[in-house]
């Protein structure tokens, strides 16, 4: 038999990076795939071991996504009056390419490239009992800090509101920014915390046993896309 | 990565400790190292302290004298907001004549989440971990292992030299005594690392040969044959207080056949300008270790004691940070 002193995570850890579901990996009340070691909520259908047959539909195309985000692009800089002081950090892991994105978006306009980063908020959950353990994952702050500057939140999916929660943790220990904004792709509804998005890409309203897929080319290797499965038809 | 793991393979015991570096395959020694280098990087900011572990509780339990090992445990557990309890066997009730195991036990009993154990038997963590529910992570057993140890000169060997696959390292010194050499030793195969050790005859552990032939590493008693063909050198310190076997003639002679004196580190310089050194500490300039070569570029010494922290948070957060029985 193999030994296995902190291995606890490493047999699970390998189904969430093959689910391409946005939220697996990231929100601990996602309804998940049955098999998966993520642990499902008791609100959350479907029921372990009854795997959900229901087709996905494409909820959002590769230029729906595109056209949603030139739209954030351009809000944040309309609502900032420019890009002076913003600095855009994504959440890993889809954040963090939308938030590349955005920013090569308001390059585009502006002229001048805006600071780009990545905030893990691994160590900042509170459901990191709830779950096997999860290695955090980079996280890069522009050279220039987020001291008084505009920090922008970028997530792909807007669901229970723990992870913003979680970002706004872990930035409080990184320094004191001026204002923070969110902007996700998605706000699938459901809040459990008071969090609101200021940037929304689609507001698609769900129910809780369904589950969003956000699928990006740099990230999954695949046209981008914005999928629902599961759940009862509504 | 392959993550190669057979979860049938896998007790909920034995996950729950760090005991030995045998206990991890080279996706979890990926795993830990990887999230070291994130924990470095909180180690960089004003504000170093992580609410992972708030509500959890540290004991290091230390029966052998260690600052380093313990310090950087204490400083691990305190920057992910655990709250770390040192207990040293000196000076509690172990002086009294009390058991290890009851130590242990009433340790635990208060209501402990991990205990770091260093303890001069081999094999008292691994038993300790029969006797308590907590967490047991091995911060030196005897002459055993230490396995932190050989995950943080990974590391640090790693951030310097890059990808350590097909690397070569030697180990040099007192290979008898030392619980370093074999938990290098399996980190660094575990790794793809080939490795050398390097050791006066008299220090050569008995019966080694067919381990050396079964692991694949090699041995040598001639270290300047060794010295121009390594990537890094790991230098074992020389243990005075287990030399009483009459190891070597004088110091001076270990030194002139196994010190990494000014000369080899000129020899190990010129045949490769990018091999560094380390040394786990505590050092003794001028016997195993020269001055020069302690305080030279490629020098690794003080970056392994900051690793030590990195790796020592990583791994007590995948210890600890995980919930309880979740995966069963």
């Amino acid at each position: 038999m193999r030994p296995q002193g902190i291995g606890r995570y490493s047999g699970q850890r390998s189904t969430s990076f093959n689910d391409l579901s946005c939220e697996a990996g990231k929100e601990v009340l996602t309804p998940v795939r049955p098999d998966s070691a993520v642990p499902v909520p008791v609100d959350a259908s479907p029921a372990p071991g009854a795997p959900t047959p229901s087709p996905s539909r494409t909820v959002l195309s590769a230029s729906d996504i595109s056209r949603a985000l030139r739209r954030v692009a351009h809000e944040i800089l309309e609502h900032n009056k420019g890009g002076t002081d913003l600095v855009i950090l994504g959440i890993p892991s889809r954040g963090v390419v939308l938030a590349q994105r955005l920013a090569a978006v308001m390059e585009s306009v502006e002229g001048k490239p805006v600071p780009v980063g990545a905030l893990d908020v691994t160590m900042h959950r509170d459901d990191l009992r709830r779950q096997p353990t999860r290695s955090p994952r980079h996280t890069d702050i522009p050279g220039g800090g987020i001291d008084d500057k505009v920090v922008v939140l970028v997530d792909d999916v807007l669901y229970s509101g723990r992870t913003v929660r979680a970002a706004l943790d872990a930035l409080s220990d990184l320094g004191r920014p001026r204002a923070v904004r969110l902007a996700v792709l998605v706000d699938r509804g459901h809040r459990e915390l008071p969090i609101r998005a200021d940037h929304v890409g689609k507001n698609l309203p769900t129910s809780s046993a369904e589950r969003v897929s956000v699928r990006l080319s740099e990230h999954d290797g695949v046209e981008d896309q914005v999928t629902i499965a599961g759940g009862e038809s509504r | 990565m392959t993550i190669a793991l057979s979860r049938e393979a896998t007790t909920r015991h034995t996950r729950r400790h760090l005991l030995s570096s045998a206990d991890l395959d080279r996706a979890q020694v990926r795993e830990i190292l990887d999230t070291a280098a994130e924990m470095h990087g909180v180690q960089q900011r004003e504000v170093k302290k992580l609410p992972t572990l708030r509500g959890r509780t540290v004991v290091n339990l230390f029966f052998e004298d260690s600052t380093r090992t313990r310090s950087s445990f204490e400083i691990a557990g305190k920057w992910l907001s655990a709250d770390v309890i040192n207990i040293s066997g000196k000076g509690s009730s172990t002086s009294k004549g009390e058991s290890l195991r009851d130590t242990v036990l009433t340790v635990a009993a208060m209501g402990v989440d991990a205990l770091v154990i260093r303890h001069h038997a081999s094999g008292a963590a691994q038993q300790v971990s029969q006797w308590v529910d907590a967490h047991v992570v091995n911060a030196g057993d005897g002459t055993h292992e230490h396995p932190t140890q050989a995950l943080l000169d990974a590391y640090t060997m790693e951030r310097r030299l890059g990808d350590l696959e097909g690397r070569h390292v030697a180990i040099v010194g007192d290979l008898t005594h030392s619980r370093v050499v074999r938990s290098n030793l399996i980190t660094l195969r575990t790794l793809g690392v080939r490795v050398t050790l390097v050791a006066p005859p008299t220090l050569m552990p008995s019966g080694i040969g067919p381990w050396a032939a079964a692991e694949g590493f090699a041995l040598s008693n001639d270290f300047d044959a060794v010295l121009p063909t390594v990537d890094a050198v790991m230098m074992l310190r020389v243990q005075r207080e287990r030399m009483s076997g009459g190891f070597f003639p004088t110091p001076r002679e270990y030194t002139v056949g196994y010190g990494l004196t000014r000369p080899r580190l000129d020899v190990l310089m010129a045949a490769n300008p990018d091999a560094v050194i380390c040394h786990p500490g505590p050092m003794n300039r001028g016997l195993e270790i020269s001055p020069d070569a302690a305080d030279a570029a490629a020098s690794l010494v003080l970056d392994q004691v900051s690793a030590g922290v990195a790796v020592r948070m990583s791994v007590l957060y995948h210890l600890l940070a995980g919930g309880e029985g979740e995966d069963s």
